[in-house]
């Protein structure tokens, strides 16, 4: 019998296609190209990370460790919260490491929607979310922010956005992409907002070591937060461990009990020597984290400085490694301006529009990349804006 | 001010305007501290990091313990005191353990660097013995890998 019904499901055909996919063909044909459109940092693994994952190897640990996770690591995953952000969790209960921080939210989403419910994302913001409350059933509902409120998300603007149907308040301080922080107070109203309407919280604390005017506040450590928050984190960013693809979840005990029935399914476990590498990445790399969030802070007032010197506004990143200039004076669009600054001068950025709707007007900047290159980056950049607005 | 000590530490050519804009503080801030730093003494020199095989010129680095009957009275230091001054010492540290002296030595070649350790360094007073060993490779001088590795390759653009 002829097959009527297409291939591909309809969920998956109505994902919007990736927003930078067309960029990176672009990119890809220019090998002397500066990129400033990498998300992640440009720093290896700390060695002492690295060897550990070797030792884990040579050691033959090459099997499963349980689902959610080895033993030590979410120990020494209860100590760091504890250590780093005041958040107490039971290792045995309210941990779990996932294979990155993405697979974190995307299993939360499906452990906690029901069909057709609303998911409260900000934006612009990070690539997956609207994907993934899309493939765990709900229905995305984009909540703008400005840069007049610093990319804060407003309570009534999140309100405006919330029906009955809503869910979920999926947020992501510090932001990819604005390099926007949330502090304390701000957080704390996020969560009154979710409690006020029974919402649960899902946290994306990717980049809570790379804050560079005083330490992160995480949404859990609010008061009443910790019963509704999923908090998710990983070592990709803060350990320039992006390749090992692992990071985890913190939460109350039956959801994370949820996520981990998910997470067994779909991948068994996190890997082994990732898994085995990270103990030492907590135990003993505190002072790899802090070289690099100096060596990005010093970057991070370079690129804001020739930015604004250029005529691009930008406001004060303080915390992930992006920059996100305003570039609407250019009278461009994202696109163009990313696609001409490509062409005329071999810079790479990222257009806003590939962080949603709300990225219009923008370009994303990464500073993950070496200062010599920021600084000739940024020297081609000021050439092409003098013709530009010239 | 560790952060400008730092940065110069790891590259002696950076300008006053350049650290500023580093570390978000003023130039004139920046060039004061310089200034204290050299003055003090906390900055002692800017030096460069050369590698001499690429140069093709030949250096040879000798690493010599010394084993020493300190002088009555003033101890390791006058000993020291007269190690330090031969200019082919390129460093001199006392140390605990099995010797007392670690002279590390610059010479063109290896008979340099020998002829060095028997004329001059062994029959000092109260020097009562050596061993010398010649460096094969330096892979790391400084904090500096003097070894060329392939950099990782990172995807062009990534979200």
């Amino acid at each position: 019998m002829a097959r009527t019904q297409p291939r591909i499901s309809q969920r998956v055909q109505g994902l919007p296609p990736s927003g930078i996919r067309r960029f990176f063909e672009l990119v890809e044909k220019m090998p002397d190209a500066i990129s400033l459109g990498i998300g992640e940092p440009d720093f290896v693994t700390p060695w002492r990370v690295r060897e550990a994952g070797i030792y884990s190897l040579e050691r033959g640990h090459t099997h499963y460790t349980p689902s959610r996770g080895m033993r030590p690591l979410l120990q020494e995953l209860a100590l760091y919260l504890e250590r780093r952000f005041g958040l107490r969790y039971d290792p045995e209960r309210e941990l779990l490491v996932t294979v990155g921080g993405s697979e974190a939210i995307d299993i939360a989403l499906r452990a906690v929607l029901e069909p057709g419910d609303g998911v409260l994302i900000p934006q612009p913001c990070f690539v997956s979310y609207v994907p993934c409350a899309a493939l765990g059933g709900g229905r995305a509902l984009p909540v703008s922010t400005s840069v007049e409120h610093n990319f804060q998300v407003q309570v009534d603007n999140l309100a405006e956005a919330c029906d009955e149907t809503t869910r979920v308040l999926l947020i992501s301080y510090p932001s990819n992409p604005t390099g926007a922080v949330m502090p304390r107070a701000g957080m704390e109203a996020l969560v009154e907002f979710a409690a006020a309407r029974d919402l649960l919280v899902i946290s994306d604390e990717i980049y809570a070591e790379l804050t560079y005017n005083g330490p992160h506040s995480s949404a859990a450590a609010a008061p009443g937060a910790r019963e509704r928050t999923i908090l998710v984190g990983g070592f990709s960013k803060a350990w320039a461990m992006t390749g090992w693809r692992l990071g985890f979840a913190a939460g109350p005990a039956d959801i994370i009990e949820a996520m981990v029935k998910v997470h067994s399914y779909a991948v068994m476990c996190s890997p082994t020597t990732a898994q085995e590498a990270a103990i030492e990445a907590l135990r003993a790399c505190d002072e790899d984290v802090d070289h690099m969030r100096r060596e990005y802070n010093q970057r991070r007032r370079v690129i804001v400085n020739r930015l604004n010197a250029m005529g691009l506004d930008c406001f004060e990143p303080k915390g992930a490694f992006y920059a996100f200039p305003a570039i609407s004076a250019t009278g461009l669009t994202s696109e163009q301006f990313a696609e001409r600054l490509l062409e005329e001068e071999e810079v790479a950025v990222v257009p806003g529009t590939a962080f949603g709707p709300g990225g219009e007007g923008f370009v994303r900047c990464s500073y993950a990349t070496s200062m010599s290159l920021i600084e000739e980056a940024m020297s081609r950049m000021a050439s092409f804006m003098s013709r530009v607005s010239g | 001010m560790e952060e400008i000590l730092q940065l110069l530490s790891e590259d002696a050519h950076l300008t006053a305007a350049q650290i500023a804009e580093r570390t978000g503080k003023s130039e004139d801030e920046v060039a004061n501290a310089v200034a204290k730093f050299e003055e003090d003494k906390v900055i002692r020199r800017y030096k460069t990091v050369v590698d001499w095989e690429r140069a093709g010129i030949e250096h040879v680095f000798g690493f010599i313990e010394v084993r020493c009957a300190p002088e009555r009275g003033v101890g390791f230091d006058a000993v020291a005191e007269r190690i330090m001054e031969f200019p082919e010492v390129h460093s001199l540290y006392l140390m605990s353990g099995a010797y007392d002296f670690l002279v590390v030595v610059q010479g063109g070649n290896m008979r340099d660097i020998a002829y060095f350790v028997a004329e001059k360094l062994a029959p000092l007073d109260h020097v009562v013995g050596t061993a010398t060993h010649f460096v094969l490779k330096r892979y790391k001088v400084d904090g500096d890998i003097m070894i060329d590795r392939a950099q990782a390759k990172r995807l062009p653009i990534t979200p």
